[in-house]
């Protein structure tokens, strides 16, 4: 599915926190965003997802604008986001997590007439699992998840709603090293099997040039740049904002 | 969690009535009977409120108040009316769902403390208008004359012991129904919203009509409580509607345990049994009920079935 970004605008109390962004995601692209802390990267995604209104603007999904829409309605329309902080049910159960966001997503939240689950909602939920590799802790309390585990969690929460066009809040947060490397390569491997749309913000700057196809510079609410990883890699002004200071903070 | 058939609740309501049923069959004790008939009322007031506190995470201070309500409509209506008992407890259950459904209405919308605080709200409102109105109430001498008994199905309720069937067979079906409810989907869906109603709402749910529906079916069961306690009592006192009352039922579930389905129930029991136990040595019966909730509030950080399901995860999943 196709994601264009139109004039983009939000702005907080006269801060502009996105400043007339326009972008194309072309379907089945694997992209990267990134730009300093407090460039917008979150707000963006939160303007996108629908977790608060734009001022202006429009967000394209194969053309039809979905701005006015409620985030429940553009989630249906097959917007799926995971947050930067894992965010899932930590009482349940990795599969209690998971049968129960297929519920809700089946339209059957409310039911009383039935038992939990309804018919058919474990098998999807199962299938989702198997695709992440979280079935070995199904039965495994989502608190007691390692946070690696937790953050892949939140990412399947978001597929059991069957999204076209991912975002994903810094999935690699908090993570070390190693753990990084696993969880972007996973990340790749569900871009490639579902075919999806996927939207990555990253700090991480070697993940982003092995990873992204076409990478995104905000800065200050505003489109600093955006290519291949070789061309943002050369392109000065990435290098003065962003690459630079942060080679320099290093 | 692996989920148990739905046949499987089922026998184990009808294992338990068949023994609460057979006990008089071979020894007659009216205290134990009178536990019993209170402890109907009880649970079905404590395991109620667990629906918004346990599983929803909307700790309601106003509960009393549908237990209240469920107690006046139905002695109101028996002593008004010449309506048959299963018709009054119907519509006294229906009024109590209706009228917690408009208190709901107003209050879920609020967040976890404005909550709380409206639901109190609207108690003391409603005591206050039980207090007042005496010409329909009696005031604060609560409803007198008696609820007349007729008999149903062969039941005569002015007979101890067929009050305490009665009783027992409403209690076990009201809990078996309630017990469906946190088992289906919208049960799961109460406990998304507990845990973390940001993501809840991300995947679809109508958080204030999953809450409204909660708190609609909590009233309601609380009302057939309260319908049991009116025919206990024979009348309607304004204390089943005020406030430590509901505070009564939030000890309740305290004690037992939030997150077992059964621990409501448990702990209405223990408080029933303290308070029948404690007031038999000393007057400061709130003294003692103080200390225990302190103990288990600080000390265990959890109800008696929490407690033994943590220490034995294994039987009794």
């Amino acid at each position: 599915m196709k994601l264009e970004i139109r004039n983009l605008t939000k702005t907080f109390g006269g801060v502009r926190a996105i400043d007339d962004v326009s972008l194309d995601f072309p379907s089945g692209s694997l992209s990267a965003v990134i730009g300093p802390n407090g460039a917008g990267k979150s707000t963006f995604f939160n303007l996108i997802s629908g977790a608060f209104p734009a001022d202006t603007g429009q967000v394209l999904l194969d053309g039809d604008d979905v701005v006015r829409l409620s985030k429940t309605a553009r989630m249906q329309r097959g917007i799926g986001r995971a947050f930067q902080v894992a965010s899932c049910f930590p009482t349940m159960t990795v599969a209690e997590n998971l049968t129960a966001a297929v519920t809700a997503h089946v339209g059957q939240w409310g039911n009383l007439s039935r038992r939990f689950p309804p018919p058919g909602v474990r098998e999807r939920a199962g299938e989702v699992m198997e695709l992440i590799g979280l079935s070995h802790v199904a039965n495994v309390e989502a608190a007691i998840l390692s946070h690696g585990d937790q953050k892949l969690l939140d990412i399947a929460i978001a597929l059991a709603l069957e999204p076209k066009v991912l975002l994903l809040d810094e999935p690699t947060a908090g993570m070390g090293p190693e753990e990084r490397w696993r969880m972007i390569e996973r990340v790749r491997g569900l871009w490639e099997q579902r075919k999806l749309t996927l939207i990555f913000i990253e700090h991480d700057m070697d993940i982003v040039f092995r990873i992204a196809s076409t990478i995104r510079v905000l800065c200050y609410g505003r489109l600093l740049a955006e290519g291949t990883p070789e061309e943002i890699r050369n392109n000065q002004s990435v290098i003065d904002a962003y690459l630079g200071t942060e080679a320099h903070a290093e | 969690m692996k989920p148990h058939p739905a046949s499987r609740d089922v026998v184990i309501a009808a294992v338990a009535l068949i023994v609460v049923l057979a006990i008089p069959l071979f020894h007659r004790s009216p205290a134990f009977e009178d536990f019993i008939i209170r402890l109907s009322a009880m649970a079905l007031f404590a395991t109620s409120l667990n629906l918004p506190v346990g599983n929803t995470g909307m700790v309601s201070f106003g509960h009393g108040m549908f237990y209240g309500l469920g107690a006046y409509a139905f002695a109101l209506m028996m002593q008004m009316t010449d309506l048959s008992l299963p018709v009054a407890a119907v519509l006294a259950v229906s009024i109590t769902t209706l009228a917690s459904f408009c208190v709901g209405a107003i209050c879920v919308r609020l967040s976890t403390d404005y909550f709380a605080f409206i639901t109190l709200a609207f108690q003391m409102l409603f005591y206050s208008v039980v207090i007042s109105w005496q010409s329909l109430t009696g005031g604060d001498q609560g409803l007198r004359g008696g609820i007349p008994r007729r008999e149903i199905f062969g039941f005569e309720l002015s007979s101890q012991l067929h009050l305490y069937q009665f009783c027992s067979v409403v209690a076990v079906l009201g809990l078996l129904a309630l017990r469906h409810v946190s088992t289906s989907p919208l049960g799961q869906t109460l406990r998304m919203i507990r845990d973390n109603e940001d993501r809840a709402s991300f995947l679809g749910v109508v958080l204030w009509r999953a809450r409204l529906l909660a708190f609609t079916i909590a009233g309601a069961f609380a009302g057939l409580g309260g319908v049991l306690a009116a025919l206990f009592v024979s009348g309607a006192y304004p204390e089943l509607a005020d406030w430590p009352n509901s505070g009564q039922a939030i000890f309740a579930v305290m004690l037992g345990g939030i997150n077992s389905f059964l621990g409501p129930a448990l702990g209405a029991a223990i408080l029933l049994a303290l308070n029948d136990a404690v007031t038999r040595f000393t007057e400061y019966y709130g003294l003692v009920l103080g200390i225990v909730i302190l103990a288990f509030a600080v000390g265990f950080r959890r109800g008696v079935l929490d407690f033994l399901r943590l220490a034995w995860p294994r039987s009794s999943k």
